[in-house]
């Protein structure tokens, strides 16, 4: 093997990395093709973990606890409780005569503590000014990206149960 | 004989421009496709999560498709 390089009139460089460009071109742009395959398969393996995470996530079973006398408060009054947990406060407000609603008291947007304001007739975030409707909890104005979740009311004799969150 | 194999080198190269860009926009499809689902998860919104692994899995089979059809024809682009 010469230990000295033999005349040539090429440059050095063009001795040493001797692949046409257009050839270097071609394997690059195979390779990012091949590379955005992969990307490609990330995605679907995020897919597929998110189904996975679905199906396989149980739903979750809430107890079923009385929050209220029926008749307890008045028409357009409120009572606060606590449900599923002590830690999650939830909002039950008298709409009518027979007509009870009940949401959790956290905003959607950042956790706030929403207050049921009866002049506006709406559940009201004072945080960023984020309005839900009483009627089902839907978003009427402000940043909350989500309605609230709703807390399912049942009736048995005198007492007001709550047995399930709906959208949480 | 340099003429025709310039020709064949330029369309092999056109089809793989093609393919690359159809590669893309499945892909761009693809991340639109995986954040929404997350978003929809996240709210416990599930109905959506089944078609969108479905659609998604078939954007990689068409991804996958692409990639083996820029291979083919980077090779017939380079047989003398």
């Amino acid at each position: 093997m010469p230990l000295l390089r033999s005349p040539s009139k090429e440059p050095l460089w063009k001795d040493e990395f001797s692949v046409f460009t257009s050839d270097e071109r071609y394997v690059t742009r195979r390779q990012f093709t091949k590379f955005l395959t992969l990307a490609s398969l990330g995605m679907f393996v995020g897919n597929l973990w998110i189904l996975a995470k679905a199906y396989f996530t149980k739903t979750p079973s809430f107890p079923s606890v009385a929050v209220a006398e029926v008749g307890e408060i008045p028409i357009r009054g409120l009572k606060l409780f606590a449900y599923p947990t002590p830690q999650d406060h939830c909002i039950l407000i008298r709409t009518g005569e027979e007509e009870y609603v009940a949401y959790s008291q956290e905003c959607t947007h950042l956790s706030c503590a929403v207050y049921f304001s009866a002049k506006e007739d709406r559940l009201e975030c004072p945080c960023h000014q984020g309005f839900f409707s009483v009627k089902d909890g839907s978003v009427l104005q402000g940043p909350p990206p989500r309605p609230l979740p709703r807390i399912i009311l049942e009736t048995d004799g005198p007492r007001l149960l709550a047995v399930g969150v709906k959208g949480s | 004989m340099a003429n025709l194999e310039r020709r064949k080198r330029r369309r092999g190269l056109v089809a793989i421009n093609g393919a690359m860009t159809l590669i893309v926009i499945f892909l761009v499809a693809q991340v639109w496709l995986l954040s929404a689902t997350l978003e929809t998860f996240f709210a416990g919104h599930t109905g959506a999560v089944l078609p969108a692994a479905i659609f998604s899995g078939l954007a990689f089979l068409g991804c996958m498709a692409l990639n083996l059809l820029v291979t083919r024809v980077d090779q017939e682009s380079r047989k003398p």
